[in-house]
C-alpha cells in the first residue's frame, strides 16, 4: 500500500470510528484538488474485496472464471478510487497474468496442467479461514466487552513490577536524619565583610598639617602617586570630615578639574584633640555656603 | 461461604488480571490446589446463586470477577467505567492470523491479508494483545509475533485450544460459495 493510502486507512485500519463512514465514499470529495484519500470503508484489502464479488456473483471459489472476475474487479477498483493503491493494483494484475495464462492452448487430456488459478484459489481459501475466524472473535470479544473487571483491563498483560517493601522507620530516625543533614550545611553561607583598615584620623592630621602650613593644598598633595586605595580612601572620608567641621572649604574650579583644599580660620583655631569618627552623628550640614562642591566625587577626579 | 472462598474472593477482588489457581493457592499454604478449585466452585455458585452483581469467570488460564452483562449498559451511562473500543476488522484479521500462525512474521500476515500490516500491528502491541517473542531463523531475522494472555482475556477465552482448529472451519470444506 502506498504511504498517502496507509495514512489515509490508519484512522480507519485500527479501530472502529464511532460514526460508521458509508462503505466506499471517497473521502476526496470533500476537499477538490485532494490527491490520493481513499476511504476503504469496509474493505480490507483486494483479497476482501475478490470475495465480497465472488459472493455476489455466487460463484465457485475453486472455478472461478477468471475474465468475468478480473474485468469485475478492475471497475470496482475504479469506481471506489482504489486503483491507485498498490495492494489493489498488485491483485489486478495478478487477475491479469492469470487471465492471460489461461488462454494459452492446452492439450486436452493433460493431466499435467498446473491451474494458474490454484495459487490464487489458495489464498482466497485462506483468507475466508481468516474471516470466519474473525467472525467468531467479534462475538467472544462482545462477550468481554459488556464486563468489567476490577481494575479495568490494564494496557499491558504483565503485573506491574513488585513494589518495594514498606520502610521499617520510627519518627525518631526520621529526625536523627534531618539532625544529620542539618549539621552537613552548617548553615546558610553568609559573606563576611573583611574590615577596612581605612586610618581616617591619620588622614585627618596629615591634612590639618598640611594646612595649616600652607593656605591651599591640592588633591594630590595629600595623596600620592603610589597611593593604596584605603589611602585615598582615608584621604577623601578625611577631607569630608573636614569640610563638615568647616575647617576647610573644597573648591574645584572646573568640572572634572582637580580639588582645591583651602584652610580657613576656623581650622586655624581647631584643636588637634577632635577625633575624625566618619558616621559620627553630628550637625547635619555644616557646609559653609561659599562651598561649590559639585557632584562630582573628589575620588572620581583623582 | 468457607474461610478460604472468602480468601479468594478478596484477593481476586484486589487482583488486577485474571489469578492462576496456581497464585491463589499460594494465598494459603495450608490449601492445596483441589481445594482451591473447590472453593472458586462455591465463589462462582454463591456469585450465581445470592443474587450478586458480578460473576466468576474462568479467562485466560486464570480467574477473573467481571460484572455481569446487564449491568454494563447502566455503568456506562454513569460514567464509572467504559467499555474498550472494538477491534476493527483488519485488527481482527491480523490477531486471528497470528493466534493460528503464531508464532509468525510481519511479511506472512502481510502475504496472507494481501495488504500491509505495519501500523496494525504497532497498535496491536501497543495494546498488549500481541508481543515479539523471537526471530524468525530465516534472511532479514524478522521478528516473530504471538498472541499475549491479554489477548485471550480480550477475547474471553480459556486458553488458544478454546479457538476451533483450522480443519474444523467450514470453509475447509468443499463447497460453491453462497451468499
Amino acid at each position: 500500500m502506498t504511504v498517502a493510502a496507509d495514512l489515509a486507512s490508519r484512522a480507519h485500519a485500527f479501530e472502529e470510528s464511532p460514526v460508521p463512514q458509508p462503505a466506499g465514499v471517497p473521502a476526496a470529495e470533500h476537499g477538490a484538488g485532494a490527491t490520493f484519500v481513499v476511504d476503504l470503508g469496509h474493505f480490507n484489502g483486494p483479497l476482501d474485496l475478490l470475495l465480497t464479488l465472488l459472493r455476489e456473483e455466487q460463484i465457485d471459489i475453486y472455478d472461478i472464471p477468471i475474465a468475468r472476475v478480473a474485468e469485475q474487479f478492475l471497475a470496482r477498483i475504479q469506481s471506489l478510487r482504489l486503483d491507485e493503491a498498490a495492494d489493489y493494483l498488485e491483485m489486478a494484475a495478478r487477475l491479469l497474468r492469470i487471465k492471460a495464462q489461461m488462454l494459452l492452448p492446452r492439450r486436452d487430456g493433460d493431466e499435467a496442467w498446473d491451474d494458474p488459478r490454484a495459487e490464487l484459489v489458495r489464498r482466497l481459501l485462506e483468507y475466508q479461514q481468516i474471516r470466519e475466524v474473525v467472525d467468531l472473535l467479534e462475538a467472544r470479544a462482545e462477550l468481554r466487552r459488556a464486563r468489567f473487571a476490577r481494575p479495568p483491563l490494564p494496557a499491558t498483560d504483565r503485573l506491574p513490577a513488585a513494589t518495594p517493601a514498606p520502610l521499617a522507620a520510627a519518627l525518631a530516625d526520621l529526625l536523627g536524619a534531618v539532625d544529620r543533614v542539618l549539621r552537613m550545611t552548617r548553615g546558610p553561607i553568609v559573606h563576611t565583610v573583611i574590615p577596612r583598615a581605612l586610618d581616617v584620623a591619620g588622614a585627618l592630621d596629615a591634612a590639618r598639617l598640611l594646612l595649616a602650613r600652607r593656605q591651599r593644598v591640592h588633591w594630590g598633595d595629600l595623596v600620592g602617586t603610589q597611593a593604596e586605595p584605603w589611602q585615598i580612601l582615608s584621604v577623601l572620608l578625611a577631607l569630608l570630615e573636614l569640610a563638615r567641621l568647616g575647617e576647610c572649604v573644597l573648591r574645584q574650579p572646573s568640572p572634572f578639574g582637580g580639588l582645591e583644599i583651602a584652610g580657613t580660620s576656623r581650622g586655624a583655631s581647631a584643636s588637634h584633640d577632635s577625633a575624625g569618627r566618619v558616621g559620627a552623628p553630628g550637625p547635619p550640614s555644616v557646609f559653609p555656603p561659599t562651598s561649590d562642591i559639585t557632584h562630582d566625587t573628589p575620588g572620581a577626579a583623582a | 461461604m468457607t474461610p478460604l472462598a472468602q480468601l479468594l474472593e478478596a484477593a481476586l477482588f484486589a487482583s488486577g488480571a485474571p489469578a492462576t489457581v496456581e497464585a491463589l493457592a499460594a494465598l494459603d499454604p495450608e490449601a492445596s490446589a483441589e481445594q482451591v478449585r473447590a472453593a472458586l466452585d462455591e465463589l462462582r455458585c454463591h456469585y450465581d446463586e445470592a443474587g450478586h452483581g458480578v460473576e466468576l469467570v474462568e479467562v485466560a488460564g486464570g480467574w477473573q470477577v467481571l460484572t455481569r452483562p446487564e449491568y454494563t449498559a447502566a455503568i456506562e451511562r454513569a460514567q464509572l467505567a467504559s467499555r474498550p473500543h472494538r477491534l476493527s476488522a483488519a485488527a481482527l484479521e491480523t490477531l486471528a492470523l497470528i493466534a493460528y500462525r503464531q508464532p509468525i512474521t510481519r511479511a506472512d500476515i502481510e502475504e496472507i491479508r494481501g495488504v500491509s500490516a505495519g501500523s496494525i500491528l504497532k497498535s496491536l502491541l501497543e495494546r498488549g494483545l500481541v508481543d515479539v517473542v523471537g526471530k524468525a531463523d530465516v534472511l532479514g531475522r524478522p521478528l516473530l509475533y504471538a498472541t499475549t494472555p491479554a489477548f485471550l482475556e480480550h477475547f474471553s477465552l480459556r486458553h488458544l485450544g478454546e479457538l476451533p482448529r483450522a480443519d474444523e472451519l467450514a470453509v475447509a470444506l468443499r463447497s460453491p460459495v453462497t451468499a
